[in-house]
Formats: structure tokens, sequence, C-alpha cells
């Protein structure tokens, strides 16, 4: 598998990379791991003339961690987040997520902005960020802006995100309460067949905040905010959970694959937000 | 000193049959020093790859390869028509069919070779491929091998002539559609006996389409030296020599001008036996150009188009006394063999050695009837893993063990008890035509029910299943029993040949004057560590250390001639060959011995590494010594050098065999699986290297377990393969797979030199039924009789479902 | 071919310096201009993990990654860990413990297995085997793959001890 001839850019800087994507327009393209993009580009099914790597971009890494909120560098692998401690502690949902993702070797290079800018209904990265209500900081050529997690995705591949502009960061409230992030695949290295991210808070025995997504079960990453809706006031009793799935199953819209047909991938998606649901509880 | 080394020392020393002798393949594939076909870099080496039809089923009206020409780098474009003036735009299949080299007019299959574009470098053979412009009609596509029997489309031309289907290889055709059929035992004496009996058992079952998918993928470099007519071919070859007399019979060029060599092959099972049209190309590109032309697949054109396994919808009735005494089986099958029939099996088999489907059972009537079916899919039928059909009659029988017990409300374990061949029946000629060489079953079964406490797992599961309709659990527990017998060792020439070739193999041993050796086998290892058990057999039989003796494999200008290594073929075949060419040498060896210790040849007698005078241990001459001898000594009589060479031609096949548990807990709600257990006991008779025997049987049972959990080639109705890579075709990876616990009886073969039964393939024959048996048994408790592979998350579901265990 | 880079890099040591199409898959650049043949390619779209190198400290899949993207960086390979004279630990460990057959998958796998022992020295058979997971064996079964890198760990483990 060889894919088509391309020119390569390495800018070092945003403005650099912005000036190559607005000369080229479609046919450029920017990659980060490019684990999602280098085998589409050798099975040909992605055509990319112009292809900028963004590892000597200045700015795009690190892991920021404040009193109130979580700076992520587009440019933050996989590997980063299971390994920093300090973002464990703020947000250990990011590290049971990433866990799940790939496989070792994938995570070394998979980045946080490629997973949530691809617009890949099966990546991880964009339910989880639509559960934790984070906001993507995207740079043009006519400045920055913040669009939230939970506006992003129109389809799959289809972002809000410009064709000249770089998902540069991604900014997190620092969560509360308990938390989980809740997948079934067939395999390492496999998409979800479903997958939920769930953070709950509790208050005395009742739930007071509760964010619930799906990844895989649509063409884009499902907020659903009915069924957290569902469980806040609550104490998570069996007809909240219910209902919380009720709301759930009302959002998700999965198609048949190889992963299974629709009624299956329903049933699990119910399952799997119940799991995630309960070990969220059990950890607020 | 030299007196402290005692008898026991000595037979250390060989490593001989026995032990647990590391291999010497390791040191160079652990230092990254292998050889594979890709490694091979020749001076002015070109590339080729394939233009591969994106339909299942078209008319070619044109093909355009001028823009590719255009391509920088590019050099030729090959089509059927370029080939057609050789007579190579087809060939011949193993199993007496054709195929295209090339499409010759039409396509078949979706990734069908259509064109074969020969480049300077990699990227340029891609980017001409992207370039070639391809004119294609559709056509109605069949991948239901039913439909196919009753579609008025013609799949193949060559089948109808005026109208009417013509015979094929294997006798007349039932429709245009149709391959063969094929047919052992009594029709109307088995349908008899099923019609009176007490209780029959009927299920019918598709062991789904899968592939071997190696890790290494097919692959050649063809070299045509013009200067001095010589062909070399190095690939990815489990039968090298096999390749060799192919090759010779399509080109045309003298075998003796055509060397073929297999280097290091990165897995096979089964997958690299074939002739595939890559090979063809690349001989005919590198006469076309003068240069070295390699051929490499990527892992989506060899998981759509070489190789595939399996494939086969299987009806059984099979009828028993109330108390469990099965009398009859009867199976139909109907074999869908996409576009081409592919497979390797042996001529007068062309559904393999499906007629071992009567298993390790005393069933005295039974009767096999199986029809080859073409569809638009990809060509085959090969072996995986897998003595020629072997995988699919074991799943066939031990399912239907399965569905009788239940039909008998009896306990499957017992059933098989009941009606295992005894050890005194052997050998055992069973109903389908076969002779059991020897078996001891109940030994074998006892030992593994005891080893897990299957009373013990029966209690457990009981209260698991109350549990589960208590409402405290949502886990079921599956208890998979699997007792299989292979056939394997292909085989005794009088019934066994692939294209005219008997299935002998062969070995040729070179003593070295200081005593170290050489011996060459027409075998070739992809991945059994032939190199160092080949080596054990020698070192035992003619007291020289294995330490010392190279085995070489896989070069047809220094091999002996040789069927190859597939089927479980190499140590009941060439296993055997090396035993007897070493005893042909041990018998000159006597007569040195016996010059040298001035007695007669029969007043000496072997003894571990040395001839011995009979009744005086301390007059000897070592194998060692002997071997000098034989160089430098004018022995009256005898002819200088130390050499043998034996063909074998084995008077049966092997028959291994083994039981296995398997013990699974599932979740119902979500249809994941979990092995908590699994046991497996293998007898493969005399045991040569019992790490590899452990070895393969953790290779083999992971591999069973992929295809029963979920491995399949998958088509939708248009034909389109919907595996085509990793993310889809499930490879299990660490994390997937359980620790096995291994154990083993030892039943020598009785015919073989050294008592070896073979053991690379028993693991996945046996171990595919046990984890399908495994997912059906933690149902049964609710209903359910049988359902198909690969029971994959959702099909797992979709069982529980259909049996009202989801609210 | 027309839009040839300048590249650089260091592997198993070694400065290499040559031009190369951008497209240029590292693997190829490992296995055909460098001759450094122990990484191989099983199936393109990065499961398997038979061109698994270690690159800049992360084990990487070479097969998906464009040389570009590799210029600059540190390479090792399986012929960079030890030499015939002195095994890695791992290397000797899956001859003993019978970690291959056909051989295939080694280079990648002990390539893999090597980083994670420099990340976690004394992994449980449960890390070893979620560690392992991005990298695909179809002969062994994993089993004597596990045994042997928890006997490397150990012999690891024992050398330094005595080191100290």
């Amino acid at each position: 598998m060889i894919p088509a001839a391309f020119e390569y850019y390495r800018p070092t800087d945003l403005a650099g990379a912005l000036s190559i994507l607005e000369e080229h327009g479609d046919d450029a393209r920017v990659m980060a791991g490019g684990h999602s993009l280098i085998p589409m580009m050798k099975l040909r099914m992605a055509d990319v003339p112009h292809l900028i790597d963004l590892q000597d971009v200045e700015g795009l890494g690190g892991i920021e961690v404040s009193g109130d909120s979580i700076r992520l560098g587009a440019m933050v692998t996989q590997s980063d987040i299971i390994n920093h401690a300090a973002l464990t502690e703020a947000a250990p949902i990011l590290r049971e997520a990433a866990l799940q993702i790939a496989d070792p070797q994938v995570r070394y290079m998979g980045t946080v902005g490629g997973n949530v800018a691809n617009g890949d209904p099966g990546n991880d990265m964009p339910g989880l960020m639509q559960c934790l209500d984070a906001s993507f900081t995207l740079v043009g050529p006519d400045g920055s802006r913040e669009v939230d997690a939970r506006e992003f995705y129109e389809a799959a591949y289809m972002t809000a995100r410009e064709d000249e502009e770089i998902l540069t960061a991604v900014t997190i409230p620092l969560p509360k309460g308990g938390y989980a992030y809740e997948k079934q695949k067939r395999k390492i290295g496999d998409y979800a067949t479903a997958a939920a991210a769930v953070q709950l808070v509790k208050d005395g025995e009742s739930c007071s905040a509760a964010s619930i997504a799906m990844t895989n079960l649509s063409d884009t990453p499902v907020y659903c905010e009915a069924a957290g809706a569902a469980l806040v006031g609550t104490t998570l009793d069996d007809a909240a959970i219910k209902a919380a799935v009720a709301a759930m199953l009302g959002g998700i819209d999965p198609s048949e694959d190889n992963r299974g047909p629709i009624a299956f991938k329903t049933h699990v998606a119910g399952v799997i937000l119940r799991r995630a649901i309960e070990r969220a509880w059990s950890r607020a | 000193m030299k007196d402290e080394i005692t008898r026991d020392d000595r037979v250390a020393n060989l490593k001989g049959m026995g032990c647990s002798r590391k291999r010497v393949e390791d040191a160079r594939f652990t230092q990254g020093k292998g050889n594979y076909v890709d490694d091979i870099k020749l001076d002015g080496m070109l590339f080729g790859d394939f233009v591969r039809s994106p339909y299942a089923h078209a008319r070619i009206k044109n093909i355009d390869i001028s823009a590719a020409m255009e391509v920088p780098g590019v050099l030729a474009v090959l089509t059927a028509k370029d080939l057609e003036p050789l007579g190579l735009h087809w060939m011949p299949t193993l199993a007496g069919d054709k195929q295209m080299v090339l499409a010759d007019g039409k396509v078949l299959f979706q990734g069908q070779e259509v064109a074969f574009v020969v480049a300077e470098d990699r990227y340029a053979a891609a980017d001409g491929i992207e370039a070639v412009e391809v004119d294609y009609e559709e056509l109605p596509v069949i991948v239901d091998p039913f439909e196919a029997l009753k579609s008025d489309v013609v799949l193949r031309e060559d089948t109808v002539q005026d109208g009417k289907p013509v015979d094929g290889a294997h006798g007349p055709r039932k429709h245009h559609n149709h391959i063969f059929t094929w047919e052992a035992g009594d029709k109307e004496p088995t349908e008899e006996v099923i019609a009176n009996a007490e209780v029959v058992a009927e299920e019918t079952m598709y062991y789904h389409r899968t592939h071997p998918c190696p890790l290494e993928t097919c692959g050649c470099v063809a070299s045509m030296d013009k200067v001095n007519g010589k062909l070399t071919l190095w690939g990815t070859f489990q039968a090298p020599h096999a390749i060799r007399t192919v090759v010779s019979l399509i080109s045309g060029i003298e075998e003796h001008n055509i060397r073929v060599i297999s280097p290091d092959i990165g897995g096979g099972f089964g997958n690299k036996v074939g002739a595939y049209p890559g090979y063809v190309c690349s001989v005919v590109a590198s006469i076309v150009t003068g240069k070295p032309v390699k051929w490499i697949e990527d892992r989506m054109d060899n998981l759509m188009t070489t190789a595939f396994a399996r494939d086969y919808w299987m009806t059984g009735k099979i009828s028993a006394t109330k108390e469990g005494k099965i009398t009859g089986l009867h199976c139909h099958v109907t074999a869908d063999h996409g576009g081409f029939d592919a497979c390797a099996d042996p001529t007068k088999f062309p559904a393999g050695f499906m007629n071992i489907c009567t298993g390790s059972y005393d069933i005295p009537t039974a009767f096999l009837e199986v029809d080859g079916v073409y569809t638009n899919k990809a060509p085959g039928g090969v072996s995986y893993r897998c003595s020629f059909r072997v995988t699919e009659a074991v799943y066939f029988i031990e399912r239907m063990i399965e569905v009788l017990a239940i039909k008998l409300d009896m306990d499957a374990a017992e059933l098989r008890r009941i009606n295992f061949i005894k050890k005194e029946q052997f050998p055992y000629k069973a109903a389908l035509g076969w002779e059991y060489d020897s078996g001891d079953y109940h030994t074998a079964w006892d030992k593994a029910l005891k080893t897990v406490d299957y009373d013990g797992l029966r209690a457990e599961q009981a209260q698991r299943v109350e549990d589960f309709k208590a409402g405290k659990t949502r886990s079921l527990m599956g208890i998979g029993l699997s007792f299989f017998t292979e056939i394997v060792g292909a085989g005794p020439v009088k019934n066994c040949d692939i294209l005219g070739l008997g299935m002998f193999d062969s070995c040729e041993i070179r003593i070295h004057p200081t005593g170290s050796a050489i011996a060459r086998l027409g075998t070739i290892s992809q991945g059994q560590g032939h190199a160092t058990t080949f080596a054990q057999i020698l070192a035992s039989e003619i007291g020289l250390p294995a330490d010392s003796i190279t085995i070489e494999e896989g070069d047809t200008d220094t091999a002996p001639y040789g069927l190859g290594t597939y089927g479980s073929r190499s140590t009941p075949v060439a296993g055997a060959a090396t035993a007897m060419a070493g005893r042909k040498i041990r018998a000159k060896a006597q007569m040195i011995a016996a010059y040298l210790l001035e007695v007669h040849d029969d007043d000496v007698e072997f003894d571990v590494d040395r001839f011995v005078v009979k009744g005086a241990p301390e007059r000897f001459k070592t194998m060692k010594e002997i071997a000098f001898a034989a160089y430098n000594q004018a022995i009256p009589g005898i002819e200088p050098g130390l050499e043998a060479v034996s063909y074998y031609d084995p008077p049966n096949m092997t028959y291994p065999f083994g039981a296995y548990v398997c013990v699974m807990d599932i979740d119902v709600d979500t249809g994941v699986t979990d092995i908590r257990r699994f046991y497996a006991l293998d007898d493969c008779g005399t045991r040569i290297n019992p790490m590899i025997i452990e070895g393969q049987v953790h290779g083999g049972l992971t591999e069973a377990l992929a295809v029963a959990l979920g491995q399949e080639i998958a088509y939708d109705d248009m034909g389109n393969v919907k595996t085509g890579t990793l993310m889809d075709f499930f490879l299990p990876t660490a994390w997937e797979v359980p620790n096995y616990e291994t154990d083993y009886t030892v039943t020598p073969s009785p015919h073989h030199p050294i008592g070896a039964k073979g053991v690379g393939e028993s693991p996945h024959v046996g171990g595919v039924p046990c984890f399908s048996n495994a997912v059906q048994d933690a149902f049964r408790a609710f209903g359910n009789t049988h359902t198909n592979m690969p029971h994959d998350h959702w099909r797992i579901w979709k069982t529980a479902n259909a049996l009202g265990l989801h609210d | 071919m027309s839009n040839k880079m300048h590249i650089k890099m260091t592997v198993n040591g070694k400065e290499e310096e040559f031009l190369a199409e951008p497209r240029e898959l590292l693997i190829y650049t490992l296995r055909e201009r460098l001759n450094i043949t122990g990484p191989h390619i099983g199936c393109d779209t990065s499961h398997c993990g038979a061109c698994t190198v270690t690159l800049n400290g992360k084990s990487v899949k070479s097969c998906t990654m464009f040389v570009a993207q590799a210029n600059g960086a540190e390479v090792t390979t399986i012929e960079g860990l030890g030499t015939p004279d002195d095994l890695n630990p791992l290397q000797a460990a899956f001859k003993e413990h019978h970690g291959l057959q056909c051989g295939f998958c080694t280079p990648g796998m002990i390539t893999r297995a090597s980083k994670l022992l420099e990340e976690n020295p004394n992994p449980t058979e449960e890390e070893i085997r979620f560690g392992m997971a991005g990298n695909i064996c179809r002969c062994t079964g994993y089993q004597n793959i596990v045994k042997s890198i928890q006997a490397a760990a150990a012999e690891m483990a024992s050398a330094k001890e005595a080191a100290e």
C-alpha cells in the first residue's frame, strides 16, 4: 500500500502552517500523529497533495492543569495523557478512556487534537470531550475562536472547523465527581461497538449533576443531555437509570456494520451506559 | 574422567528425540537476521503489482494502459492478451481446475488480478496501477452457492458447451455452476439405518469462510538469467518442488533450468501451498524485461484473493439407539469454492479428507456426499492449519455429537465415551474407508475429564443456570468438549497425489569426515522448527549430536524431491524419510565399525553414539570415529564416504487424537466471552521435542479461538469483501488470548519408523469445535441446539435474544 | 521522482543521510534503503506491529510513518538492540522460552518488549499482555512470549542488582 505523492511541509510556527493551508485550500491537510490519515492515504482513499506535519509547530503541546480547567495542546498524545499524574488526578476519565484507544504503539503517536478534529465517529475522544463539556480552540487566518465540543460535530468527518483553520487546543472545565468510560469492542485496536462517557456528581444520596455522551452510535458523537437530566435529583435507582438509558436511546442512530446489526448495538448501548453510570456512581 | 561419562550423559549429549532442545533457528530470528522473500534484493530488481477488479462479476470491455505507461518508472503493463500467446493467461490449480492468471475477458471475484504493472520501484508501480483504465460492464453477482446451483447465470463459460454443462475434473456437473460431486461410504444402507433408527438428530451448519492469514503475506522474486537460460524463483512456497514442476509444466522451461527457493517463511497455515497469478506474472515479467521482478502482496490483497479456507454448508443426520449407541451418520456438504476450485487436495480427494467425519466413534454405517460450487468469491478452499478438510470434518462430527446428546437428553461426555472406538479395535477400519492406525481414546478422555474435574464443572454450571434464572447473574457458563481424531501425513502414493506427483517425501544425509552432518529434506519449515527437530530424529538414529547436524530445506537445486509442508505431513512423511535415511547410514556404519573392530558385522551393535562389540562394551567405535574412517580407510567391499538418501512412501496416514475442554463465561447482555480455562490433551504418538509440541498447541488453539469467535471473510450481496483489513479480520492479540494447560498421552503409530504422528494442526482441528461447543453449551439449558460460527459478540447476543434471555 | 527531500536520521547509532520522496514509508526506508530488514510488514494498516521500531523513545509502527516525519529522528530497530556476542536479555529469553516460531513478528515483538520493560521493568502478566497488544503473533498463542518477557525482566533485574 503506497500513497500518492505529495508535497511535505513541516512548519515551525502556527502562522507558517496557516499560510500553507490558506494557499492550498482543499488540497492541503494538517497531520498530527497521522494514524488516521496515513492509512487512508495508503489505501488511496484520502488524496492529500499538500501535507502539513504539525510536529514542530510551537505551542501545540503541553498539558496544563489549573484550579478550574485543563488545557491539552492539540499535539498531546494518548500516551502523554496516560502518563501524566496531575492530569489523572484532576480528570481520571481521560486516562481511563485513553487506555481503551487502539494499542500502545498507536497511543504514542495518536493525539488529542487529531482524535477530536478528524470527525471520525469511531474516535473516542469526541464523545469524551462532549461529556466533559470541553471547548476546542480553532485558529485561522482571522484569528482564534472557541467552539464547544457539543457544537463541533456535524456529520461523519464534517465538523465546525473551516478548511483553513487548525485545532490547537482542548480546554476542559475541571470535572467533578465520579466518572467512567465504558467501551465494548471486539479486540484491541478496534473502534467501539458502543462506548459511554459518564461523569456524575453525588450530593448526599442524590445525583446533583450528570453528563453523558456516547461513541460510535451515530455519525457523530452523541451528547445526551436528556439522559443526564434523567439522573439529576434521583438516587440513581433503577427507574432513574432506565429513564437515562431510554433518553440516550432516543438520541443515537447506529448503523449496521461488522460489529453487528442495529438492534444489537442499541441493546449494547443501553447495557454499556448502565454499567458506566453504575461505575461512575460508585466512584462519586 | 572418561569413565565418568555415563550412558545417560551420552544420550543427553546427543539432544535427540524426546528432549526440549532449544531451536537453532532462533538466533537469526531474534536478531533480525531472518531471510524472508521480501528481504531479497537483487541488482536491477523491478517491482510488479496488480490492477485488481473492484467488481465481483463483470465483463472487461477494454483495458487502456497508455496513461500507465507514461508514469515515470513504469516499464510494462501485462494483460491477459500478452499472456495468451504464451498460453499463460490461465493456469492449472492444484485441484484439477484451471484459473485465470489475468482476467480473460471477465472477472469472477472482487480483487481478481486484471493487469500486472512492472516498474522500477514500488512507488512507480503503485502510481502505474492508479493510471490503468479498465472499462467494466457489471454482471449479476452470486455469492450464495445454493443460488448458484439454481441460477441461469453462467459464471464460468468453460463449464458449458452447446448449452449443456460439460464434465469437470472430477466427473459430470449437475449444473453449469457445479464443480464436482464426491461420495464416500454406502448410501442406501445408511439411509435405511437412519430411517429405522430409534433416535435421529439432524442439523445444518455453516462453517464460515475464513483465511489462514500468516503474518507474512505471499510473494516472490523471479529472476530469469537469459545468458544461462536459468530461472530462479524465490517465494513463499510451502511446496517448492511442486511449484518447480508446475512452473515447468506451464512455462515450458525445462525443469532442470528452474531453481525454486523457499527462504524463511513467515507462517503458512495453508496459504502458501497453491500457485498464484503473482508467481506466474513475475516469471513472465522477468523473462520480458530480463531483470529480476519482485511481487509482494499487501494484506488486503492477501485476504481478498489468495487462499480462503472452509465455506462448507454441512447437513447431517446421526442415528442412535435410545441408550445412545450411534448406528449411522449421513452428511451432505455444499462446498463454496469461489470463482475457481483452487484447493490443494490430493487428486482423488476433491473434498479432502472430509470422509474422516465419522470422527473418533465406532459408527458402523455412514455416507458422505459433497457438491462443489462456483460463486463470485475468491478462489480456493485451502487447508487452513488442517489436513485437507479434516477441520470441517471434526467440527461436523463434534457438533453432531452435541446435537445428538441434546436429543437424547444425555451428557455429551458420556455419549462420546460410549461410542469411542476401543483400544483393542485398532487398526480400525472406518465406515468411510480410512484405517485408523492406533489410538487409546478412553484413557485420554478419562484423564482429561478428571483433570478438569468435569463433574464439578457441571455442578457449577447447573448452579449458574439457577442463579441466572433467579436474576442473580447475567453470566452463563459454557463447558466446551471436543475429542478429535486427525488424519495427517498425506500420504501413501497409491491414493495420494497432487497433479500426479505422489505424496512421498525425502531426506538425504551426508556425514562429514569429522563427524558432523548435513541433511536435506523435501519439506520446508514455516515456523515449525524443522531445523531443530529433524536433527533430533537424526541424532537418535545415527548417534551424532543434533548440534552437529545442519538441516537444510527449500532449495530445489540441492534438496531431494518432496511434496512440502502442509497437512501436518512433515513429521509423518519426511520425518520417516529422515529416520530411514539415518538407518541406512547406520547400516553402513555398522560394517565400518565391524571392520575397524575386526569382528563380524553381526557382532557389533548400536549403542547411543557408537557401535560396541556384543558382550564387550569396552570395545567400541564412536560414530565420530566411524565417520572419519569412512573417508580415510580403504575398506574392502565398502565404498568410501557416508551418505544416504531415502524416499519414504508411507504405508498409511497417521491418526493423532486429543481431548480438549474449554470453560467459558458468557455475558448474555453483550455477547462478550471470557475463556476461563482451556485444557488440551494431545496424543501425537512419539514426542520428538515437547517444547515445540507445546508451542504448536498454543498456536493452533489460538488460531482456533480466532476462527470460532470472530474470524471470517465476509461478503455483502454485491460480492464486496467486508473484512479486508486487520481492523475487521479478527487476529487476536495477547490481550484476547488465555493461557492454555497442555497435557499428553503417547500412543505411537505402529507403521511410522519412530512412531510419530504429527501435531501442528491438531490444536486447530480440535480447538475450533471445543470453543464453539463451549458457546453452544452455555445456552443448552435454555433450548439452544446449534448456532453457526463465528461466535462474535453480536451473534452470541442474537442467540441469547432468540432464546428470550433479554427482557 | 519529483520532489525528493534531504533526510537525516540516526539509525541504530549510525548517522544516515539521503534523498527520498516524502511519501516513502519509514519501514521501506529501513528495509530497502538502509538494508535493515529486521522490521517487517504484516498488515499495512498499523494493526500488527511487525514493523515496530523505537523512534525518539517511543514504540512506533514504521509502516504508518512517512520518512519525512522521521527526518531528524533517532531510530532503533531489532538490529540495534544487541549483538551476537552481547545479546539483549529479551533476545536470549525468546530463544530460551520458545517465544517465537516463524520469526516474522519477532523483531517487532522484541523491540516493543524492550520499550515496555524500559518503562515498566517489573510488569505483571496482565501488564505484559496489555503492553504487547499492539503486536500480533500468528504462531505462538502468546503464552511463551509472555513467559519470555517475564524471564527477560527477571534477568535484567538481577543484572541490575549485581551491578549495584
